[in-house]
């Protein structure tokens, strides 16, 4: 099928555009790690609050300033709220929610993530400067879906 | 083969049929575009309350992203089909006509429970929400009605190919059947999580509904749908625009390719959707990301014969240097304006949807404004636009009228209110969206942190370009309702350009149906069979379905 030179070339230089864009990406995702909220655990939306680690929800220490922050999203808190945090610390959130799907996103950050029942999700961050963030559900959940909000303090 | 030839005009009853379409289309803009203000003011505060604002979130979603897009969709394919092969046989306009009716027994049915405040659940129904039975049985009417639409006009095409045995169906047919065919086969999609999961769930025959599944089969559904919208947009961009400029098309082979490519990439990719959710792996979700972006491929090819279109009609004209056409084209005409301003808000559109869909670029946008600021640009203004430039000739045709100097003057007014109100309100959209702005939120004040407070001047913005846009929509149905009734009577032209007579000969192996769609499963099955096959095999327990309005 003829195709018109100049035509031709565009679509070359949009394919070789399209390869180093997806090399970029991939490289990123799988040489240097940065996936997406993609955890694979399970648990039963019915008994999140008598299963662990969420009969417990808090910040646990579990290394030198690594903590894990075991949440709750449920309509219309996330559970525990108001958490401080001490500067440098590097933080595994592990989100599930008991009811209807929430968004978990740290506002300025790229924490940002899908909460569905029956199944845990996780990033770790870390935060270099102390200050407040905000964690805010982005995912509608309900008429009580804009209140759904907390904070994190990080402190020196 | 040699290529078909349009016939010249439509008669009285395949008229009426566009012309029903067209008329529900338009109303679901005046409703869907008042709730859309009524959200913006609610947001800032100008306005209390009076709907619920999911209600009214609902309603906008509903009223502009189904019943708008889809009603005008099909209006002007039937249009689209008139033209090319004549009149209708009686069977597949009965059909037709029973599509239609059973589209709007559907969507009076949605419409009334999201007036109850009983399905309160956007126009997403994200699963475990859980509506009233008889929203998704309206769901369900609306989708089985559209696949009626689609089975008359395979149907006519079937016809016509029979009786003009050697000829290739003229391209805005062939164009036509491709985008019905793309709807199809994502509605089985959508049609399996409403029939087999939601719809028992809220009878209460089932206790609890598998969440990621229902949000694979939705998104399955989703994206292609994205594409059910922009293809009979860029039906008008390859083969009516050319008309209106005096030009031809570039080539009559590379825009049934294009179409064939959005088919074949429109499937694989839903799970660019969910790159931040849990039980899917990544690995597939970089698959369907390298899936996604394969559509790059004709929108360049589109992007090319558009503007060698523009260019080769420019030197016609007398036009010289690269960009000498840009002064030559006729931006005093409706028909061409519109879809072109159409067009340049396609390429932020286009560049936007990129980082939305990258594997980590994602994770800054996602569920934020940026988001709803992007598909305002796409489905809210480029095509938006090229249907709005299309009813100021469509409606014309299709009640005998004439689209007449004062009529096209305000249509110009309509398109440029538009375009200023959708710049303003996608704009502050887009930069509160990165600050993290959330989408589909009420209004909110986060305890009135500093950074929420930043937000309050792009509310302000978004209000005033909503009311901008209603002004627009209002604008726009007073136009129809002069074109429908008021407007002198007459023959205006239905624009559907000729090939450049330069142009290649057209392949045969472009009617394999066949061929393409098992293509396109084999894709589907590629892209979904083992992350499918994972979410049941290592399923959750289920969750019980909830009401939280």
């Amino acid at each position: 099928m003829h195709i018109h030179k100049l035509e031709k070339y565009w679509l070359v230089f949009g394919i070789i555009l399209l390869g180093v864009f997806l090399t970029v990406l991939g490289i990123s995702a799988f040489a240097a790690g940065n996936q997406p909220a993609s955890d694979a655990d399970l648990i039963d939306p019915a008994k999140v609050h008598q299963t662990a680690p969420f009969d417990k929800p808090g910040l646990h220490k579990i290394g030198d300033n690594e903590y894990e922050l075991v949440m709750v999203a449920q309509a219309f808190t996330f559970t525990p709220g108001n958490v401080e945090i001490p500067k440098g610390a590097k933080v595994t959130f592990l989100v599930t929610s008991p009811d209807v799907v929430h968004g978990f996103q740290l506002t300025g950050t790229p924490v940002n993530m899908m909460v569905v029942p029956g199944h845990i999700n996780s990033l770790t961050y870390t935060f270099d400067e102390a200050g407040e963030f905000l964690i805010l559900c982005n995912e509608y959940c309900g008429t009580g879906h804009h209140m759904m909000a907390t904070k994190i303090k990080v402190v020196d | 083969m040699e290529r078909g030839v349009p016939v010249p005009s439509i008669g009285a009853k395949e008229a009426r049929l566009a012309y029903a379409h067209v008329v529900i289309s338009v109303l679901a803009v005046l409703i869907g575009g008042l709730a859309g203000l009524m959200q913006t003011l609610i947001r800032t505060g100008v306005i209390p309350e009076v709907f619920g604002y999911y209600q009214l979130l609902t309603a906008h979603g509903i009223m502009l992203g189904l019943v708008f897009t889809t009603m005008f969709i099909i209006g002007l394919l039937y249009a689209l089909l008139a033209k090319s092969f004549g009149r209708f046989e009686s069977f597949p306009t009965r059909v037709a006509w029973l599509g239609f009716w059973m589209i709007i027994a559907g969507a009076v049915l949605v419409t009334i429970m999201v007036l109850a405040n009983k399905a309160t659940v956007l126009y997403t129904f994200y699963a475990p929400l859980m509506a009233d039975p008889v929203f998704y049985i309206g769901l369900v009417l609306f989708v089985v009605g559209t696949w009626l639409s689609a089975f008359a006009m395979f149907r006519m095409y079937a016809d016509y190919k029979r009786e003009n045995p050697g000829v290739h169906p003229p391209l805005p047919a062939y164009m036509s059947v491709m985008t019905m065919l793309l709807w199809v086969i994502a509605t089985l999609g959508v049609a399996g999580t409403i029939l087999f999961q939601l719809l028992p769930l809220s009878l209460g025959w089932k206790d609890t509904v598998g969440i990621e599944l229902s949000r694979t089969l939705f998104w399955y559904f989703g994206h292609p749908l994205v594409y059910f919208w922009l293809m009979p947009a860029y039906i008008v961009w390859y083969t009516v625009v050319p008309k209106v400029i005096g030009g031809k098309i570039f080539s009559d082979a590379l825009a049934r390719m294009a179409f064939l490519l959005f088919l074949l990439f429109s499937f694989p990719v839903g799970f660019h959707h969910q790159l931040t959710e849990p039980g899917i792996d990544p690995f597939w979700k970089f698959v369907q990301v390298i899936l996604t972006f394969l559509v790059v491929i004709p929108s360049f090819m589109t992007a090319f014969s558009l503007f060698a279109t523009f260019e080769l009609r420019g030197r016609a004209l007398g036009a010289r240097g690269l960009f000498g056409w840009v002064k030559k084209m006729p931006y005093g005409d409706v028909r061409f304006l519109a879809p072109f301003v159409g067009m340049l808000f396609f390429i932020p559109a286009g560049a936007g949807g990129i980082i939305n869909a990258s594997h980590q670029l994602n994770a800054m946008v996602h569920n934020t404004l940026w988001v709803t600021g992007h598909f305002h640009i796409t489905v809210g203004t480029a095509v938006a636009l090229t249907f709005f430039g299309t009813a100021y000739w469509l409606v014309p045709v299709l009640r005998g009228r004439t689209l007449t100097k004062s009529m096209n003057r305000i249509g110009l007014i309509q398109t440029g209110t538009w375009a200023f109100g959708m710049s303003i309100m996608s704009y502050a959209m887009h930069i509160s969206g990165l600050q993290g702005n959330p989408r589909r939120t009420g209004p909110a004040t986060y305890f009135s942190d500093a950074l929420t407070r930043e937000w309050i001047p792009y509310h302000i913005a978004m209000a005033i370009g909503g009311t901008i846009l209603l002004i627009s929509v209002l604008i726009f149905v007073y136009s129809m309702f002069n074109l429908s009734f008021l407007a002198p009577k007459g023959e205006e032209e239905f624009p559907l350009a000729e090939t450049e007579e330069a142009a290649m000969e057209t392949p045969r192996f472009f009617e394999n149906w066949k061929l393409w769609i098992t293509v396109t499963f084999v894709l589907i099955a590629f892209a979904y069979t083992v992350p499918i096959w994972h979410l049941i095999e290592s399923a959750p327990p289920g969750a019980k379905g909830w009401v939280l309005w």
